[in-house]
């Protein structure tokens, strides 16, 4: 499956990842060169096979539906770049 | 001090041969010293570390020291550490300051052990060199020109070159067993679940997994049996008890069936690497085991699997990194989506973009079933592969990595990078324990032997690693560069 330019830039537009020009075709080859490896999947017969997610073949387990956290909102706002009033700062997105 | 393995270094501080205190400033100081040479420390932690040191002494004093109270230790910096820079090699998280402690992090702290400090690693653990840190490379202390492995780089460097006793990584597709063969050190990774992941930076949550990494199985064996165990906080934690991992190390080896996997002694593998794994298969056939070839046949389907697994895991883990809440934040962004995505470009390496790139291309429209389906049916065989190779031997074993230790610089490829994981990833993906063990050396270089076992059988793979370096010395020889500062 060629990869090309046009993959590059919605895979960047989609994970919200600035790419200029000359980095977008640094990406095709290299990550071209990537999926070429990959593609050796596409040899091998797994008609029937169930996707493995987790290797315990575990589910997710339940716990009662009960607080168990305090509020430690100034502590964890601590480390972001702009806050204020126990709110989150960035630009203006509703005019 | 620096020339005790840990489990001496133990015992030393019970009997009062020094002070927690004392072998802490030795520690301090010999990172003072060598560490501007080999760069394994992104933060030295000294003044907290003199402090737990006092803490353990007293303990000691009163009587209330567990056994590891008092032992210096360091943390690969992927492990969140409250009131402490966590980077974990990234300029998208130079500035954070870590809230909360990770459960291996309370663990150890519980048990009296000293951090004294957080160590270099590959950016969110994605390399296998060393050489993808915002805080430059590692060396390697048998051959500065050579990189330590990676992604725990760091930590596998400071332990070898005698500056901390032993250190925490972490392993996803070989992060502790590579490294810990490239410079001469034991490195267990623990079964999936074994060790909780709560506030150890996630790269991939399916395969991640944190890991002791020290001079000796023995070593190991204390460490592991602090970290493991359940933790309600991380939902893939495993509820089973913790045995005594150390109890089980002395336990004779006769009648232990052995497997080769015959796909990691061909194409690639380095003719004095297979020698030094052969001899030291020996060495095990000296001890009563007995030896045969088996077939792990979806072998080299493992890389290809994991760089499709990986990425997406990575892509959509990495998405938390948005410039509002922590992290890197650019300057003057002009709107909401400038603000994300130039903090992004500005925040993550190239290698850590890659991985972005290819997980969210491989997850998107079009190209999901394609790639993420079939590399997770793929897993399934793989897994299967180990288990049915389980149903005739005890373990598996073979090389952690087809070369020794390659020359900074030498693989600028990622692709022939990424290759140089083929014998370690596949575990990762199967969820089983592994272990490296070093059994001599290549051109200068040490060489790891790697032990493989089925889930949750790291009490035997410790005895079996305990073993070989009860018959051989690998594991106590050091550096050069260890030896040039008192």
């Amino acid at each position: 499956m060629a990869l090309e330019e046009s993959h590059v830039r919605r895979a960047a537009h989609l994970a919200r990842l600035a790419v200029s020009d000359d980095q977008a075709s640094g990406f095709v080859d290299d990550l071209s060169r990537i999926l070429d490896m990959v593609d050796q999947l596409q040899s091998l017969d797994t008609e029937g096979v169930t996707p493995l997610a987790h290797p315990l073949d575990a589910t997710q387990r339940l716990r009662a539906d009960e607080v168990t956290e305090t509020n430690q909102r100034d502590t964890f706002q601590r480390c972001a770049p702009a806050v204020e009033n126990g709110l989150y700062l960035v630009p203006r997105v509703v005019e | 001090m620096y020339e005790k393995t840990l489990t001496q270094l133990a015992a030393a501080l019970k009997s009062g041969e020094f002070s927690s205190r004392e072998l802490t400033a030795h520690y301090l100081q010999r990172i003072e010293q060598a560490d501007g040479k080999l760069n394994s420390f992104i933060s030295v932690t000294a003044e907290q570390a003199l402090k737990q040191a006092e803490v353990a002494d007293n303990a000691r004093a009163a009587g209330n020291a567990g056994p590891l109270a008092g032992i210096p230790l360091a943390l690969k910096d992927i492990f969140c550490t409250q009131g402490v820079k966590t980077s974990c090699g990234s300029k998208m998280l130079d500035n954070f300051i870590a809230p909360y402690s990770a459960t291996v992090v309370e663990k150890l702290n519980a048990a009296g052990t000293i951090s004294l400090g957080k160590t270099n690693m590959d950016e969110f653990a994605m390399g296998s060199s060393n050489e993808n840190s915002y805080y430059g490379p590692v060396k390697n202390p048998w051959d500065l020109t050579a990189v330590p492995g990676g992604s725990s780089g760091g930590s596998a460097a400071a332990v070898a070159a005698g500056l901390v006793p032993a250190a925490m990584g972490t392993d996803t597709g070989g992060s502790i067993r590579q490294p810990a063969a490239f410079c001469g050190i034991t490195g267990l990774k623990p079964t999936y679940g074994r060790v909780s992941r709560f506030g150890i930076i996630a790269y991939a949550s399916s395969l991640d997994q944190a890991g002791p990494m020290a001079r000796s199985a023995e070593d190991c064996a204390h460490l592991l049996g602090v970290i493991a165990g359940h933790d309600g906080r991380d939902s893939t934690s495993v509820s089973r008890g913790v045995p005594d991992y150390v109890e089980g190390l002395n336990a004779p080896l006769s009648g232990l069936k052995i497997g080769l996997p015959k796909e990691y002694f061909g194409d690639g593998l380095a003719p004095d690497v297979e020698k030094a794994v052969r001899e030291a298969v020996k060495v095990y056939e000296s001890l009563g085991a007995t030896v045969r070839e088996v077939s792990l046949p979806h072998t080299h389907y493992a890389i290809p699997a994991y760089y499709v697994i990986a990425p997406a895991e990575a892509s959509s883990n990495l998405s938390r990194y948005d410039g509002v809440r922590f992290g890197h934040r650019c300057d003057n962004p002009s709107d909401l989506i400038d603000l994300y995505t130039r903090s992004r470009a500005e925040g993550f390496g190239e290698e850590v973009k890659r991985r972005i790139l290819i997980g969210t291309h491989t997850l998107s429209e079009g190209f999901f079933d394609a790639y993420y389906t079939k590399a997770q049916q793929v897993r399934r065989l793989i897994r299967q592969d180990f288990l049915d190779a389980f149903e005739d031997v005890d373990v598996l074993m073979g090389p952690a990595s087809p070369t020794p230790a390659f020359d900074l610089g030498a693989k600028k490829d990622p692709v022939s990078m990424y290759l140089q994981d083929i014998y370690t990833i596949a575990v990762n993906l199967a969820g089983i324990p592994g272990i490296s063990v070093p059994a001599g050396f290549a051109g200068g270089r040490p060489v790891g032997l790697q032990i493989l076992g089925t889930h949750f059988a790291e009490a035997q793979l410790l005895n079996v690693a305990h073993q070989f370096q009860q018959a051989t010395d690998w594991h106590l020889q050091r550096p050069a560069f260890a030896e040039e500062y008192a």
